[in-house]
């Protein structure tokens, strides 16, 4: 596709790189760079002051404290409990959206699951705080099988979170899916396999990478939110709210628990991409 | 693939059954906005258009609406042109470093919101702030173009994949200089790509709240803010419902525009 390197198009292609490349690495990288930095600082315990002198006892404090640790695992088992509801979830719909629905219910279905997207996150949160609430529509409906709702706690946090999320785990699954030739599944039909093992030989590994784009999505937003978990999680700690109580006492013990959820995600990330998941995105 | 009645019909409930959670919570919060209590209890009491009056006159939703368009719009038009230059360079040239710059790309994003919030803050407080530059919208529209321009990069590039390349060819040897082939050939082919890669970017930037906290001002309150300010006041619970209900009806503008606009950059991509 392109052409060979002439000076001319090297000068185009710095002229176009220049500007996206400066901004992200002064405004994003260079953000990351003094958040490092400012996790080796100290904080004056009497007037909350950043204290410049570079030591490693925030991370110490982190690597010693048990409650952090405790935190950072609920937080880990939250989110990945999230992506799985979710691809379970994602997968038999988008299935049935991109290969199942007749052609002409395709793009209403798609619809419908795009636009609760744009509704806003805090009115989702919100409204399932109601209904999780004590006199909430949940309560109402289980009751007459004499069972209880979940109340707010961890179960809520997983269920509100895996509910704001889903959209972004159905649309690169559905994508995925909706993309996948006809023939393939012919052929793999044509060479003796039922359904079960075009299910699983075929129809699988072409969604995967798209379930793994949808995973970043919803392992990442998970890990980092602490206003779900302020709206109805209760009592429940995560990362997210721990760093967010700490922005504004101690800064450089917020930052250095934020390289907690930048570790994982990183490794996380790298990954994803050998599985190709990133192209997907 | 031959798939059996039973399973069709097995999918299809699921598939019923997941729409119908999806939509009860947004259902209850139009219902909650027309209901005559305060605080909201199952079954309402009764309904009242009270609350959708005292919102339209509220002075504060309507400041935090146009503090939210603003820093929407500016960080819309940063993202359109700067993921449109990254689409560019990344899909049309081939150079060292290339999956590194997509990757970077997707990292403000793909990092938790808080992460990004507490990183610009930090950022901010040590450099802008002592330069005379303090928190305020212009370090709002900072923090949300940075995460918009990967989602302006992601629906050009798609875009860029499917315009054959051979018609800016075809330009050249036509005669045209590179600007006028952008112009004339394609650009046009990206048009509705930018479009909707510009909805979903001011989409994105309307309902943030993680970042916007950690990098507003103390007076600037873009609409989640506001929201989340008033959650826990009482009397302006109905208030906040009646704005809730109203992001909501307003939600399918933008969703049937970019359906209109292109099947494949507006439905298949984040």
């Amino acid at each position: 596709m392109p052409a060979a390197p002439t000076p001319g198009s090297r000068l185009r292609l710095t002229a176009l790189l220049a500007p996206p490349l400066l901004w992200l690495t002064l405004a994003y990288l260079g953000s990351l760079a003094v958040l490092l930095l400012s996790a080796f600082w100290a904080t004056d315990s009497f007037t909350s002051d950043v204290v410049r002198t570079w030591n490693t006892d925030n991370f110490h404090e982190l690597l010693t404290t048990p409650v952090y640790r405790t935190i950072a695992l609920r937080t880990l088992s939250i989110a990945a409990a999230v992506t799985v509801v979710d691809a379970l979830l994602a997968l038999p719909m988008a299935f049935f959206m991109a290969r199942v629905a007749g052609r002409g219910w395709r793009r209403p279905l798609l619809v419908a699951v795009l636009t609760p997207l744009w509704a806003g996150y805090l009115v989702k949160a919100y409204a399932w705080r109601v209904m999780l609430g004590e006199n909430g529509v949940v309560g109402a409906a289980l009751a007459p099988f004499g069972l209880h709702g979940p109340g707010y706690g961890t179960t809520a946090v997983v269920i509100v979170l895996a509910y704001l999320w889903l959209p972004y785990m159905i649309l690169p699954v559905y994508a995925a899916l909706e993309r996948l030739p006809e023939r393939m599944l012919e052929a793999s039909a044509d060479l003796g396999a039922g359904t079960w093992r075009t299910l699983r030989s075929v129809v699988l590994p072409a969604v995967r990478p798209a379930v793994l784009a949808g995973s970043v999505f919803t392992f990442s937003l998970s890990l980092g939110d602490y206003l779900t978990v302020q709206i109805v999680g209760g009592k429940t700690q995560l990362l997210g709210n721990v760093i967010a109580s700490q922005v504004t006492l101690d800064l450089p013990m917020a930052a250095a628990l934020s390289a907690v959820p930048v570790v994982l995600i990183v490794c996380y990330l790298a990954a994803v991409r050998r599985a190709g998941a990133l192209d997907s995105l | 693939m031959r798939i059996s009645r039973t399973a069709r019909v097995a999918l299809c409930c699921v598939t019923a059954a997941g729409l119908a959670i999806v939509y009860v919570p947004l259902l209850l919060v139009l219902l909650n906005s027309v209901n005559t209590d305060r605080s909201f209890g199952w079954p309402p009491s009764g309904f009242t258009g009270r609350w959708w009056r005292a919102a339209l006159h509220s002075e504060g939703a309507r400041q935090a609406l146009l503090t939210s368009l603003k820093a929407g719009l500016a960080a819309t038009a940063i993202a359109l042109v700067l993921g449109t230059l990254a689409a560019y360079a990344v899909h049309r040239h081939r150079f060292f470093g290339r999956r590194t710059v997509s990757f970077l790309l997707v990292l403000p994003i793909a990092l938790p919101g808080i992460v990004s919030g507490i990183a610009l803050n930090a950022a901010f407080r040590t450099v802008l702030d002592p330069i005379g530059i303090g928190f305020g919208l212009f370090t709002v529209v900072v923090g949300h173009a940075t995460f918009c321009v990967v989602i302006v990069f992601n629906n050009v590039g798609a875009r860029l994949r499917r315009i054959a390349p051979s018609l800016a060819e075809a330009s050249a040897d036509l005669g045209a200089r590179p600007w006028q082939t952008f112009r004339y050939v394609t650009f046009p082919a990206m048009r509705s790509a930018l479009f909707a890669g510009g909805l979903l970017a001011f989409a994105l930037s309307f309902d943030e709240i993680v970042v916007t906290t950690f990098t507003a001002g103390p007076g600037t309150r873009t609409l989640p803010i506001w929201i989340y300010e008033n959650l826990a006041r009482p009397h302006q619970a109905p208030v906040v419902n009646v704005v809730a209900a109203l992001l909501i009806l307003a939600s399918v503008i933008p969703v049937y525009i970019a359906q209109r606009l292109s099947s494949d950059t507006a439905g298949g991509r984040l």
